[in-house]
């Protein structure tokens, strides 16, 4: 496959997501297909983050675990991410600020130090003094030339990007464009093939944007919710677009608050919806309830992130199915969905504001920081504004004098005709006590066992029927695998990805993804799952809770497991790996690497140093004195690259058992 | 200003009679509220009555209305979403001093801050009554209770006050052995534009044995009666810790203030409800093209 990617690392505030917005932008435009994963830690300013971009020529369906293009904004990526870049690819950076020792490169990897302040002479005599944060535009104008993307259109979404800055900024930014882009032309070789640019333009988008605007689509009309990284940007868009898109957008004081809103204005008969984190979805789950016995459609969106409590607040991980299906005392029906990627997002929210409103049940829609927060290209067509909108069975009309039962037993699918408030003739109370079908609480009597029992039967018919209105589960890939991978909600793209790398390999595998939690096919997972052979759950989380949900439903248990829970995503070798040591019986190794030792480093110079260290290496020591092996890290000054000291770092716990500076000698 | 044609307070009767114990202070809240409802004309089927949980939290049932009876302390923030759902509908909320003051309090204070078009009716025994006789909120210093065996330690909050610090615009005090005094009360606050809290002393005859009617009617007092001024905040909240030998019940506070409503721009097109729904082929291009 013709794919290259772009990996850029810097610090917090180095403006790198612009950069990597114009790349992808561009990308985009020429009609390539683009999939970006930004990791970050939970800082404003500082820290690392790590942005990677991948292009295809086709669709790709995960950032990948490859590099060909490192683009280093500081010391730091040079030293985490250079050994990454394969054969062929390139280390690009600023060579006034930054340097790049030999042994870090590996081989057949061209290194591209821009010498900034050379490169950019013509521009500054032209402009006046380049800031530091505008020297990403002339790596962006490096990183087009040797990826062969289409330096016109990099120009105008350049000049798209800083047109509310006016024509200075914009001509200063397009001429170090073209400063980085001619530098590298007459100083490096491309590190990919030349695209065929079908030039469709495709969005550029998260599925937090993605269901946001579905929601608006869908006739959305009050959203709610209370920041939480990682479901913010739906607020977010919803806030900025809420005029055009005609929607009443409420940041409330907590999520109790957010889930009761959105409640009442669905009480008040418009399509409402809410969206929170993991840690919001445990306030809201009391409503949730309340949603469901007083028979109220509503939409509540609920984005994992690692867990529990707080957890890893801008990490990833699918390890809230229990949470969400456990949400509420009591038992009722209700819709959990999770989309597969963002393509899925729109049409998952259209459905779940349909079948809320057919079913008259809280729709939950799950998904994760991954889902949520990465950005790819989508087809546009995927963002119809034409979706059928069903408000479902309701009463506008109701003649004087006569009883309307807003909780009538006589309907066959469970789903009483609705009134909204206002409506002549059709007054009721909507109740959260159980009771009759006119809304009047049997709660205070002393026992009414038979409106009790209709009334629950009633609300669980509406299981059984909208169950046969979801698409039931399919097996992806070969029939006859003698593998089946098996996941569900966002890691269908690295899945998939797995899927046909081991197939390629003569391991032929198959998979399949869930998407419906509840209700849950019972019957088609049964059969499914019969015909595989060996079994392998694949997911971001400790306990496989996607496995046991099977277990729980059908009796089928996995043959074995794949868990990832260190808030990184499920990447495409480090998941195939883990299956070759399954197929191994090899047990799975849960030491310390050499890179997560130095991660370890990393945080406590940037913590105890103001980052004016950086560890270099790092050496195994077995014997040691700790009960356990150590990883010795030599940690050197950044600005001398002098020996600075050591740490000791536990290879079996991750503890840190010592930090010892070197002392400068002492004068006589 | 149209012609308000009144409604008797029968048109408010509700599908079943109250169950609260004879003699209780919610009796009188109801008949009020109904009466009021009918001297401001709203139809029964525009008043929207939202309570949480509690025993005065289940006026909603014993009122012809349309009614959501909540969860426990959530009744503001679900009026809130159903008024912004439909701003053409009256909004009155109607819960207990645990449910407002206790679980609720942060949605009540946020509510004010809005001021949001709504009123809000306490009915305050200064007891949890459903639950057979624990302090509340606004239970006196040393009051015995059943969870509170040795006397309450902690100084009740004082609710008008916080409402005229948290930004409502009609901040009144109401007792139910005073009807027509709390019907006018309620009245006014229907018609006030913005929020309007009303905390009206409804004494809980079964589990409050010390603030009975008796305690009340030999303390309190009428504000109009000495021609009170509401609209000065300070001279408001200063009358707000009034207590003791005498205390002031009608209108503390008054103000008139922007709404949440006249703020929020989807709003000015008209009722939620009543507004068409989904997007255009050229709003749904606008939202793609901005991400290419």
């Amino acid at each position: 496959m013709h794919e290259v990617t772009v990996g850029i690392g810097g610090a917090a505030g180095d403006g790198l997501d612009k950069s990597g917005d114009t790349l992808a932008k561009t990308a985009g435009r020429l009609g390539l297909h683009v999939y970006a994963y930004n990791s970050y830690q939970s800082i404003i300013r500082g820290g690392h983050i790590w942005l990677r971009v991948r292009i295809g020529q086709d669709k790709v369906y995960s950032h990948g675990d490859k590099l060909d293009v490192c683009v280093a904004l500081n010391q730091d990526t040079l030293e985490r991410h250079a050994g990454e870049v394969n054969a062929g690819g390139c280390i690009t950076f600023n060579a006034d600020k930054l340097k790049c020792d030999p042994s870090l490169v590996p081989a057949d990897v061209q290194v591209l130090g821009v010498p900034m302040a050379q490169v950019t002479a013509e521009v500054a005599k032209e402009h006046g003094a380049i800031q530091p944060i505008m020297q990403n535009t002339v790596m962006m104008g490096v990183v087009m030339a040797v990826t062969e993307i289409d330096f016109s259109e990099a120009v105008e979404v350049v000049r798209e990007t800083f047109a509310h800055k006016g024509d200075k900024i914009i001509n200063l930014n397009l001429g170090l464009l073209k400063a980085g882009f001619d530098w590298a032309k007459a100083n490096s070789k491309p590190v990919s093939k030349s695209w065929t640019f079908s030039r469709k333009r495709r969005p550029f988008c998260t599925g937090n944007e993605v269901i946001a605007i579905a929601a608006a689509a869908a006739g959305c009309k009050f959203y709610s919710a209370y920041p939480m990284t990682p479901a913010s940007t739906i607020l977010h868009w919803m806030a900025n677009h809420a005029e055009e898109a005609g929607v009443c957008v409420k940041q409330a004081e907590d999520e109790l608050a957010v889930v009761n809103m959105a409640i009442g204005a669905a009480l008040g008969g418009v399509r409402s919806m809410c969206g929170t984190a993991g840690g919001g979805f445990a306030l809201m789950t009391e409503a949730i309830g309340m949603a469901a016995i007083m028979e109220v459609p509503v939409v509540i969106v609920e984005v994992q992130r690692g867990g529990p409590s707080t957890g890893l607040p801008t990490k990833t991980e699918q390890a809230d199915l229990n949470q969400v299906y456990g949400a509420s005392q009591g038992e009722f029906p209700r819709l959990i969905v999770h989309p597969f990627d963002i393509a899925d997002c729109f049409a998952t929210t259209v459905e779940a504001f349909h079948l809320a409103d057919k079913y008259q049940l809280p729709a939950l829609i799950m998904s994760d920081l991954m889902l949520s927060e990465h950005p790819e290209t989508v087809e546009p067509e995927v963002f119809r504004h034409d979706v059928e909108i069903d408000r479902g069975k309701r009463v506008t009309e109701w003649p004087a004098g006569t009883t309307f039962k807003r909780f009538t037993l006589a309907t066959e699918d469970g789903v009483s005709p609705r009134t909204i408030p206002g409506t002549p003739n059709t007054i009721f109370t909507s109740g959260s006590d159980e009771h009759d079908e006119r809304g009047i609480l049997i709660s205070d009597m002393f026992t009414n066992t038979a409106i009790r029992r209709k009334m629950m039967e009633k609300r669980m018919r509406k299981v059984e029927f909208m169950l046969k209105e979801l698409t039931p589960p399919k097996l992806e890939g070969p029939a006859d695998a003698e593998l089946t991978l098996v996941g569900w909600g966002s890691t269908y793209g690295v899945i998939r990805e797995v899927a046909a790398l081991l197939t390629a390999e003569g391991i032929k595998t198959n998979y399949v993804i869930g998407k419906y939690l509840a209700p849950f096919h019972v019957k088609e997972w049964t059969e499914l799952l019969g015909k595989c052979k060996k079994k392998i759950s694949v997911e971001a989380n400790f306990t496989s809770q996607f496995a046991r949900h099977i277990k729980a439903e059908t009796g089928v248990s996995m043959d074995a497991f794949v868990n990832k829970y260190d808030g990184e995503p499920l990447e495409p070798n480090w998941t195939i790996d883990r299956i070759k040591e399954i197929i191994a019986g090899k047990k799975v190794d849960l030491s310390v690497s050499e890179e997560d030792a130095k991660e370890i480093a990393y945080h406590y110079l940037r913590t105890h140093f103001a980052e004016k260290q950086r560890p270099a290496k790092a050496v195994l020591d077995s014997k040691n004195g700790k009960g356990e092996a150590i990883w010795r890290v030599e940690l050197i000054e950044r600005a001398t690259g002098k020996k600075s000291g050591e740490m000791t770092v536990g290879a079996d716990t991750g503890a840190t058992y010592s930090y010892e500076p070197v002392l400068e000698p002492v004068k006589a | 200003m149209a012609t308000v044609i009144e409604l008797p307070l029968e048109a408010y009767k509700g599908p079943v009679d109250p169950d609260w114990c004879p003699g209780c202070g919610d009796f009188g809240v109801l008949r009020s509220l109904q009466t009021a409802a009918g001297k401001c004309g709203i139809q029964p089927h525009d008043l929207l009555v939202v309570s949480g949980i509690g025993c005065s939290s289940n006026l909603p049932g014993f009122i012809k209305a349309y009614g959501i009876h909540s969860l426990h302390g959530r009744s503001v923030p679900v009026a809130t979403g159903a008024h912004l759902a439909n701003t053409d509908m009256k909004t009155v909320i109607t819960g207990g001093d645990g449910d407002g003051y206790g679980i609720g309090v942060g949605h009540f204070i946020h509510a004010m801050r809005r001021n949001l078009d709504v009123t809000y009716i306490v009915m305050d025994n200064q007891i949890y009554g459903l639950t057979t006789g624990q302090a509340s909120p606004t239970t006196t210093r040393g009051h015995k209770t059943k969870s509170t065996p040795k006397g309450n330690a902690e100084i009740p909050l004082n609710p008008l006050a916080l409402a005229i610090t948290a930004g409502a615009s009609f901040v009144a005090r109401g007792f139910s052995g005073e009807p027509a005094q709390l019907q006018s009360l309620m009245q006014q606050a229907m018609q006030h534009k913005g929020f309007a809290i009303i905390d009206v002393f409804s004494p809980c005859v079964t589990y409050n044995k010390v603030n009975t009617y008796p305690w009340f009617k030999e303390r309190v007092y009428k504000l109009e009666d000495e021609n009170w001024d509401p609209s000065d905040p300070m001279e408001s909240l200063k009358k707000s810790f009034e207590w003791g030998d005498k205390i002031p019940l009608g209108v503390l506070y008054k103000t008139e203030q922007v709404t949440y409503e006249d703020t929020e721009p989807v709003l000015q097109r008209g009722a939620l409800v009543k507004q068409p729904i989904g997007v255009n082929a050229a709003t749904m291009k606008q939202f793609v093209d901005e991400m290419c």
